[in-house]
């Protein structure tokens, strides 16, 4: 037989074919592309919807009282032990409010104002200046400059988060005349003609529920409530301040869209709110108290310190469980033990146990450790032993993982210069999958740190103002934190709950730096 | 097959009285009847070999022949494997190495082993070297341990080369080096006995060339049992070759006898390359 | 013998094999041809036997070199390696065996055309065995038969008695008529030649039986005519 003709490689055919597979090709390209475009995509609105939230939690507004510590009111005769100074929260609360009292003369005898001039301040927010004042009694009887929170609503409020609400700068006030008690009327040529555009456009965007009347114009300490107006006159009931703040000013309008009906806070606690921040008694400060308070029905004086600390003792009795259990468990099944029918179904269990939804481990802790032990309620210690049981199958698996990517070749060798079994997995096989066992346990802590559902049921979810001190106080655990206060109603406690998701995601980013960082420095070529 | 058996018998003593290395040449290790089954498999049937000391002894024959299976129950590596299970004697300095009594780990003192892929531990040269001298106690003081180090890196032809690295990880070393470093390892605890599965299969002809000179070296001081699936590599570093198939020693004799006038007939086949 | 799993190693092996069957063909009409010059005084035959040599001595420069390159390709092992090794030897004892035919074909020509033919018959009459020795033992080489080998190897007895039964005529044809003595002495360097022919058979028997079991035709151990000039 002659020679074959060559084969024909370039003819129609073929090239049709090899379109087809480089086609083939680049969609598949595409379609991965778009796979990791999609999960970034979600990582990204995921990360900037949180962030966005929680950066509003990032700062408070807190208002300064400079006050007289009058010891008839905070230490009167028979309570005026440092202990029962730092108790005396009522006494400390009324002198605050007493000062803000001071403030706004015009509330006397109005006892609906009085009470909600009385809210800008929460009567818990005092107990820190009561306890560093009953720390240091000397400070009793002189003035003393302190900062307490905001109400939550307001401190919304001045965030912009209360209300869609817009803003005009009107033309100048020539005359302000009080016509009747509490009643005002401006006058000045064409100063209030962008107003009722400004209404229209406002009504228009966000609909005719815009409550006309709830348009504040505040000039100075001085702010009003719009009762009519045209071009060159406006009407006003007078909230604070008095009329001849606005002479020769350029007054600022306020449309407020939401009526105050439906509102949390008032147009007299706005306007006093204003008149405070003119006085230059708010300022905007870090949020530090997220991380130093305790839990509180309050927002502004809510924080998560309770809970990152119970988190920390909780991860520290799972490591201190899972951690060596783990890797000794996974070390003797896959390196010591036989292989047979009872170790196919340890293994096959093992497995299955990572596949057990996470809440069923919560009933089995609260069966367990606190119906048949009788270990205390809501303390990491059951908490860890729980998650110490979640994560066992997880550290289990991978340091197996770990350990069978270890090339025999390693064992082989150890047994060859006549080392014993023991020795050899302990000498050479260990290090070697050292570094992806650590991993594995570290995934799994990551995992338990973010588990919420079995610190539920064995009571971690409880309302916890103490800094747990060890590991059989009460405690709560920052999952657990969060989902406590995405339940509450109030808007305030949104932005903080996103803030201690943050604060989550950051114990996350630091555990997986770890991980990377024992890789990296770790991890052996072979 | 028994004839042929007997025959290697008797040749031995002629043939090893004749090697030009002086000192002991009786029958090092005397395999007697060797059966090692993998569950039901059955992989070596009945083998009986004389092992001459100070020489080399190549195990050749085609993949699955059980060449180094065999060669894993003269240190019980096979006793790592739970399905395996191996009978017969094996009789080492009158002592049968293949009884329960007999602890492996000891055994693996005195019987090292190569293996086919150099395999030095991730650590570094040194402590490559050191590692069995320490956990067998040899070494008193760390001067004993440093001499050691030295005398077996210098047997293993690796001294020169890496005097001045020593705390280098072991696996920096290129290919041929590495199993130099390996034998080097097998080497510092005081081995009698050396067996190598495959040594070169991953080194290039240089290295090769180097491990087969350092082989040659080493018989003069241990008795070195060699599997090698290179047919010219058993005829240029043995002084004895058995041809092992389908888990039966099919011939066993002189180097010079097998590879120009081997008596049986698959040898002959193998040896000349008519069947795989 | 079953093929090389490298069938070019078998055709390599095999064509080795036929280029030496070849060259010992060529040889051997060599030898009855210088013989049958001799017989017929046939001077331009002899001189075409003369020819013959160079094509002889190329083929066994042809195959050294394939031995050469055999052996550095494939390194042969056991009875492939003593066919490599018995080959060689072969095809040199072959390349002696054209060499002295030549001889023969050359004294042929210087012959004395009064040569009586009872003279030159019994050179004719030593040829044929001379040659059926060769071409047995090629037919052992080209079968690998030990035994046939080891037949011509025991054989050669025969080609010495021969040879000394010629000697004899010789001296006896020189001693009756002392004019053939030149011729005679022509004739028995003929007869030399042949019987030292007869030997490189049985050289060649000796390595088709090592190439066929791997041992050693001892040739103490051989049957033996004394040679009548040693």
């Amino acid at each position: 037989m002659t020679d074959a003709a060559p084969a024909p490689f370039r003819n129609e055919k073929a090239l049709k074919r090899l379109k087809k597979r480089r086609a083939a090709d680049t969609r598949f390209r595409f379609y991965g592309m778009s796979a990791i475009a999609f999960a970034l995509a979600a990582l990204s609105l995921l990360i900037v919807s949180i962030l966005s939230q929680a950066i509003s939690a990032a700062t408070y507004h807190v208002v300064r009282y400079d006050v007289v510590l009058d010891p008839a009111v905070i230490a009167p005769a028979g309570k005026d032990k440092p202990a029962d100074v730092a108790r005396n929260i009522d006494g400390f609360y009324n002198l605050l409010r007493s000062n803000l009292l001071q403030t706004f003369p015009d509330v006397q005898g109005n006892r609906l104002e009085t009470r909600e001039l009385g809210d800008l301040l929460t009567r818990l927010a005092v107990l820190p200046v009561a306890k560093s004042v009953a720390a240091n009694p000397t400070q009793i009887g002189q003035e003393m400059t302190i900062k307490v929170p905001l109400n939550d609503d307001l401190d919304l409020y001045l965030k912009g988060a209360v209300s869609p609400e817009a803003r005009l700068k009107l033309g100048t006030v020539e005359q302000g005349t009080e016509t009747a008690p509490g009643r005002v009327t401006l006058s000045g040529p064409n100063a209030f003609k962008g107003l009722q555009s400004l209404i229209s456009a406002q009504r228009a965007e966000v609909g005719d529920a815009v409550d006309a009347r709830s348009i504040l114009v505040t000039s100075g300490p001085a702010t009003g409530r719009v009762v009519s107006m045209s071009a060159n006159s406006l009407e006003m009931d007078l909230l604070t301040g008095s009329a001849a703040d606005y002479q020769g000013a350029r007054p600022l309008a306020r449309v407020i869209a939401l009526p105050e009906a439906q509102r949390n806070v008032s147009d007299d606690q706005i306007a006093w709110t204003l008149a405070l921040k003119d006085m230059g008694r708010i300022s905007r400060v870090p949020h530090f108290s997220l991380l130093t308070h305790t839990d509180s029905t309050y927002p502004e004086l809510a924080g998560a310190l309770a809970a990152i600390v119970g988190s920390l003792l909780t991860m520290l009795v799972t490591a201190f469980i899972a951690i060596p259990v783990g890797i000794f468990a996974s070390v003797y099944l896959e390196e010591f033990a036989p292989r047979n029918r009872l170790t196919e179904i340890i293994e096959v269990n093992i497995n299955n146990l990572a596949a057990v939804p996470s809440i069923v481990f919560g009933l089995l802790g609260a069966a367990v450790f606190l119906g048949f032990f009788g270990l205390p309620r809501s303390a990491p210690l059951v908490g860890g032993l729980v998650l110490a049981l979640l994560t066992l199958p997880t550290i289990i698996i991978a340091s197996r993982a770990a350990l069978k990517s270890v090339p025999p070749s390693i064992r082989a060798a150890a047994l060859g210069v006549g080392a014993s079994k023991m020795q050899s997995v302990f000498h050479h096989v260990l290090p070697v999958a050292g570094p992806g066992i650590f991993t594995g346990a570290i995934l799994g802590m990551a995992r338990a740190l973010g588990e919420t559902a079995p610190l539920l049921l064995i009571g971690m979810v409880a309302f916890v103002a103490d800094v747990p001190g060890g590991p059989t106080d009460e405690s709560t655990a920052l999952p657990v934190l969060v989902y406590s206060w995405a339940t509450h109603a109030e808007r305030a406690w949104e932005p903080m709950t996103a803030a201690v998701i943050v604060i989550l995601l950051m114990f996350l980013i630091t555990m997986n730096g770890i991980v990377v960082f024992l890789r990296r420095r770790f991890e052996r070529r072979w | 097959m028994e004839t042929t058996i007997t025959e290697s018998r008797e040749t031995l003593t002629a043939g090893t009285s004749m090697d030009e290395t002086q000192g002991l040449t009786y029958p090092r290790i005397e395999c007697k009847n060797i059966n090692v089954s993998y569950g039901d498999k059955q992989a070596i049937f009945d083998i009986s070999l004389p092992i001459p000391d100070r020489s080399v002894t190549a195990l050749i024959g085609p993949s699955g022949c059980g060449k180094s299976t065999f060669l894993r129950c003269l240190n019980r590596m096979n006793d790592t494997i739970e399905s395996c299970k191996v009978t017969g004697e094996i009789i080492m300095d009158g002592e049968n190495i293949n009884d329960p009594d007999i602890d492996p780990v000891l055994l693996r003192s005195r019987v090292g082993m190569v293996f086919q892929k150099p395999n030095p531990f991730p650590k570094s040269i040194f402590d490559n070297i050191a590692y069995g001298p320490r956990i067998h106690g040899l070494a008193e003081t760390r001067e004993d341990l440093d001499e050691m180090v030295e005398k077996s890196l210098r047997r293993a032809g690796l001294w020169e080369e890496v005097k001045d690295r020593l705390s280098s990880p072991g696996n920096s070393l290129s290919g041929g080096q590495q199993q130099r470093l390996c034998i080097a390892r097998a080497i510092a605890v005081r081995p009698e006995v050396i067996l190598m599965d495959e040594p070169c299969s991953a080194l290039d002809p240089v290295a090769t060339a180097r491990i087969e000179e350092l082989i040659d070296e080493l018989r003069k001081r241990y008795c070195i049992v060699i599997v090698t699936h290179s047919m010219q590599q058993a005829a240029r570093v043995s002084q004895r070759t058995a041809f092992f198939h389908l888990g039966e020693l099919v011939e066993m004799g002189e180097t010079d006898q097998i590879f120009t006038n081997p008596r049986e007939r698959r040898t002959e086949d193998y040896i000349t390359g008519r069947f795989g | 013998m079953s093929d090389h799993i490298v069938s070019a190693f078998t055709d390599e092996l095999d064509k080795l094999a036929a280029d030496i069957l070849r060259m010992g063909g060529i040889v051997e009409t060599m030898i009855l041809d210088a013989c049958s010059a001799v017989n017929k005084n046939d001077v331009e035959l002899a001189r075409e036997v003369v020819a013959r040599d160079p094509q002889v001595d190329k083929l066994e420069a042809d195959v050294e070199r394939q031995i050469v390159s055999l052996i550095a390709r494939r390194q042969p092992m056991a009875h492939d390696l003593r066919a490599v090794f018995s080959a060689l030897k072969v095809v040199g004892e072959l390349e002696r065996v054209g060499d002295l035919s030549k001889n023969i074909a050359k004294r042929a020509q210087r012959l004395d055309e009064n040569v009586g033919p009872s003279m030159r018959k019994g050179i004719y009459r030593m040829a044929s065995p001379v040659s059926r020795q060769l071409n047995m033992v090629l037919d052992a080489y080209a079968t690998g038969n030990a035994s046939a080998a080891k037949a011509v190897w025991e054989g050669d007895d025969d080609i010495d008695q021969h040879y000394n039964s010629l000697f004899r005529e010789m001296l006896t044809y020189m001693i009756e008529d002392p004019r053939t003595i030149g011729a005679g002495a022509h004739m028995l360097f003929m007869a030399k030649n042949l019987e030292r022919i007869g030997d490189h058979c049985t050289n060649i028997a000796e390595f088709v039986y090592f190439q066929a079991t791997g041992e050693y035709l001892l040739s103490t151990d051989r049957p033996k005519t004394p040679q009548i000039d040693g």
